[in-house]
């Protein structure tokens, strides 16, 4: 079977979870012998081999068609990369902010009339509606020239593309929710993104979840049928040994440490972190409290920090990039995600890779299918700083929790959830 | 004859270099020493010393006509050393003339004064110990703060010092109809003269000076002696405060502006004017008493605290900064002292201002994008300095603590041997009672001092309190035998 999937960020450029998830399915997939996978993947670095780019069709979007082979991977996969300026994790009104601050002037594709029916922006958009439809009439191009069995795009902004593959092929369309936008917006919802998503879920054969909690979502606020949602859990890639053993020591520390980690953004609920940090520190004073990461939010958190008074206690990094990450996994001693709305959350499992306790908010995804994690509602901060305070002076509690919380996470597997996905295509043709 | 003094101040802070989270608790090396270095050698060579050599020539020229006055910080002249040698010795030149005067401030410029009198006063000695170091002659009888920061209090602590004057800000809303250009004094304590800065004045130099849309461009020395000869011809002192990076920094060389210091001198002596020292103006008879209530500065339209206690980040940074005062005396770590120094200078909290943020107005020389990149650069400085500080702090404190068990336990073995030969004391006098009535007279006082006595010291050290019992065991022991 063939798949023709609209997919996200390929390793080096993964900057969080959606494109963590896309590889890790994609890698999954591969472990079976009946599965060929054409990714198409959206390149908004500009940075990549300019040579091997060929042309498509009759307008000027550049496609890159390649074989690829990814270490880890049981077999190469196609890959062909366009030339269009998306992003995961935007909305309308940043995504211009940043097409504006980053890309004004850099390299920009002239693109013309895909055959003379739509006139395009002429060059990279700054208007990322516009640039949805261009990446969409590539997929219809794209579906003209490969042939394959499924479409699978993952995230709104592969809906279209995978609408528009689906109605030139006539092939079934499987899209993968990872997030909608009552989870970003909390509640406020960009009507235009709707609709996207709306009409992504209408045209869809079967629409994969990433939890419960989305596929309520999904049939609840989006007037799904239920039987057509279907739940897939996320997994994690295991960590390989060199990079556990990266973790540092502890250095002088002699201070616990209680991490935050992720996009400081209202759907990640920082602000409950905060008054929980504050509950503990009027505890014990041995602890330090860390939240890691950037988003916009973080200025008000900056703020709220320091008229509580905690800023000796409380620190923020900025964002992590690459190995950061794994440093502050192991400088931890309890991790914390107090998600509002969390469809899945790969970072609690990742955590626990590095032997790390968790406590999770009951509002995400990954609570569903955890059983050696403290879950709490987000709001509830008063259970929140139980539990730490709980994990950082019962030692005992703090093994268990981490011992058994890396047995549970390594059995989740990337294969797992792959083979659930590959139901889900031959239920479709 | 109106009397013009010319103070010029100079500050450089240490800056913090980028201290990221993970630096905490392995790196104990805060400074970017390349921006330092670069920022002095930048102002020494731009400013400082094209403005000395100028102020050297006009004071030859003039001989005792011409004076003028320094602040400069502890910090920048900790960095002169480092990075900036010969400026020291122009500096020195200078001073050796006579006709210059340095005046007094806090060594880190740093805002102690408002909350940590220890601190402040220890500031305030050790500049001017640096001062007279390095310029071989006292400091001015005129005290300045830093960012010109004074209140009623900080007055009392000033004077409390030996300070006979302190400059400040003539700031609008203290004086109201009153003119900057007279002698004050503190209405608390009267002794202690003030020394108002006529901002008009000041900041046309400071900042209107190559502004090509004011009205008034271009400023000449003519011009600005002129405005002082309109002046209500009572009025006695003019007191010109800037920093002193105007010339050849803030204002290009470019502009004129070393032209318009090289005449100033020149027209003003032509025109009746003197120059005097803040020493010289103390001589002058305060017009009126001042009292200011609330602290206030030089820095931006309100003159006020705001620029660097303004916002919940800057208290927040400030308070827990200050918090560590007391721990940091007890220590004798050198390094710890250094850094607590520097890590008190007014521009970190400057810094986080947020002010002029959203204008996109920035502070000059903020390294920082944003206030809350500063506030979170200094704070996880701020957080090793911390750890550091409870490393060297523990030991000793655990080792006070021990000290004082055993000094217990020791007072303890004291009293009970006293307690028996205060027992067999009594029974003497028991015994000499019997035996003799007349010896009963002289013994029976001494027999009740020491009854009354024993009680009190035994209790307090049950209490287990270290410090009473042992103050107390000696003496009562020597009452007794």
């Amino acid at each position: 079977m063939k798949v023709l999937m609209f997919g996200w960020e390929f390793p080096p450029h993964i900057s969080g979870g959606l494109g963590t998830a896309c590889y890790g399915l994609t890698k999954g997939m591969t472990s079976f012998s009946d599965m060929d996978i054409l990714f198409v993947i959206p390149k908004a670095f500009g940075d990549e081999d300019k040579n091997t780019i060929g042309l498509i069709g009759a307008n000027n979007v550049y496609i890159r068609v390649q074989d690829m082979r990814i270490t880890g991977f049981l077999k190469k996969m196609q890959q062909i990369e366009v030339g269009v300026h998306l992003l995961p994790y935007v909305d309308p009104e940043v995504y211009e902010k940043y097409i504006l601050d980053s890309v004004q002037g850099e390299n920009s594709f002239i693109t013309s009339d895909f055959e003379g029916r739509l006139q395009f922006t002429g060059g990279y958009g700054q208007n990322l509606m516009q640039e949805i439809s261009n990446y969409a009439l590539i997929g219809a191009a794209i579906a003209t020239q490969h042939s394959f069995d499924v479409i699978h795009a993952h995230d709104w902004l592969c809906y279209p593309a995978g609408i528009a593959a689906k109605h030139v092929s006539g092939k079934p369309l499987v899209i993968h929710v990872h997030a909608t936008d009552f989870d970003r917006s909390g509640g406020n919802v960009n009507p235009v993104v709707y609709n996207i998503e709306k009409q992504g879920m209408d045209a869809a054969d079967r629409i994969i979840t990433v939890s419960n909690l989305t596929r309520n979502i999904v049939i609840e606020k989006y007037g799904i049928a239920p039987e057509k949602v279907v739940t897939v859990y996320n997994a994690v890639e295991p960590v390989e040994a060199d990079e556990s053993v990266k973790a540092p020591a502890r250095g002088d520390f002699d201070e616990k440490i209680v991490t935050f980690l992720g996009r400081i953004t209202m759907q990640k609920g920082p602000e409950y972190f905060i008054e929980a940090a504050n509950l503990v520190l009027k505890k014990m004073s041995n602890v330090r409290f860390v939240m890691a990461g950037s988003g916009d939010m973080m200025n008000k958190m900056i703020r709220r920090a320091a008229r509580l008074g905690i800023c000796d206690k409380f620190n923020f990094t900025g964002f992590l990039k690459g190995d950061d990450v794994y440093r502050m996994f192991g400088l931890s001693d309890v991790y914390v995600m107090p998600s509002v709305s969390e469809p899945f959350g790969i970072s609690p499992l990742e955590a626990m890779q590095s032997n790390v306790p968790v406590i999770i908010s009951r509002q995400s995804g990954v609570a569903e299918i955890l059983k050696n994690a403290v879950k709490v509602d987000f709001w509830d901060t008063h259970a929140m700083a139980d539990a730490i305070y709980g994990i950082l002076n019962y030692p005992a509690l703090h093994r268990v929790f981490s011992k058994q919380g890396k047995n549970e996470v390594d059995n989740l597997k990337w294969e797992t959830s792959a083979k659930h996905v590959r139901d889900v295509y031959y239920s479709v043709i | 004859m109106k009397k013009i003094c010319l103070n010029f101040q100079i500050h450089q802070p240490f800056r913090l270099k980028r201290y990221r989270f993970f630096n905490i608790s392995s790196d104990h090396y805060y400074y970017d020493d390349y921006a330092n270095e670069s920022y002095i050698r930048r102002m020494v060579e731009l400013s400082y010393l094209p403005a000395n050599r100028i102020l050297l020539d006009a004071i030859r020229e003039h001989k005792d006509k011409f004076r003028v006055s320094f602040f400069i910080s502890g910090t920048t002249l900790d960095q002169f050393e480092l990075y900036a040698p010969e400026a020291l010795t122009s500096f020195r030149t200078l001073a050796d003339t006579g006709c210059v005067e340095f005046v007094a401030g806090t060594d880190a410029y740093s805002l102690a004064s408002l909350v940590d009198k220890d601190e402040f006063v220890a500031q305030v000695e050790t500049h001017k110990a640096k001062i007279e170091r390095h310029f071989g002659k006292p400091v001015s009888k005129v005290f300045c703060n830093s960012n010109m920061v004074y209140s009623n209090e900080i007055g009392a602590m000033v004077e409390e010092m030996g300070f006979q004057g302190a400059f400040t800000e003539g700031a609008k809303h203290i004086l109201g109809w009153k003119s900057p250009n007279y002698v004050y004094c503190s209405a608390t304590n009267p002794r202690l003269k003030l020394l108002l800065r006529n901002y008009k004045l000041s900041d046309d130099i400071r900042f209107n000076f190559s502004v090509q849309a004011w009205s008034e461009y271009p400023l000449t020395a003519e011009k600005m002696v002129y405005w002082m000869e309109l002046l209500n011809p009572k009025e006695e002192v003019i007191n010109i405060s800037l920093d002193y990076s105007t010339f050849g920094e803030k204002q290009p060389a470019s502009t004129g502006i070393f032209e318009f210091l090289r005449y100033l001198p020149k027209v003003a002596i032509k025109k009746k004017f003197a120059f005097a020292t803040p020493d010289e103006l103390l001589e002058l008879q305060p017009v009126a008493p001042l009292s200011i209530h609330y602290p206030i500065s030089w820095t931006d339209e309100e003159r006020d605290l705001t620029a660097w206690r303004g916002n919940e980040l800057q208290v927040e940074a400030f308070d827990k900064l200050y918090k560590l005062a007391e721990r940091v005396k007890q220590t004798p770590d050198p390094k710890i002292k250094v850094d607590w120094k520097y890590l008190q200078t007014s521009d970190h909290f400057r810094f986080m201002s947020t002010k002029f943020y959203s204008t996109g107005r920035r502070t000059p020389y903020n390294p920082y994008e944003s206030p809350y990149d500063a506030f979170i650069n200094y704070m996880n400085v701020l957080s090793d300095f911390t750890m550091q500080l409870q490393k060297v702090a523990e030991p000793a404190a655990k080792v006070d603590v021990k000290a004082l068990e055993l000094e217990l336990i020791e007072k303890d073995r004291q009293l009970k041997a006293t307690r028996l030969q205060l027992d067999k004391l009594r029974t003497t006098i028991a015994k000499a009672m019997q035996d003799d009535d007349d010896d009963l007279t002289l013994e029976e006082p001494v027999k009740k001092a020491a009854a009354s006595k024993k009680k009190a010291p035994v209790a307090t050290a049950t209490k287990a309190v270290a410090k009473v019992p042992t103050k107390k065991a000696p003496a009562r022991k020597k009452a007794v035998t």
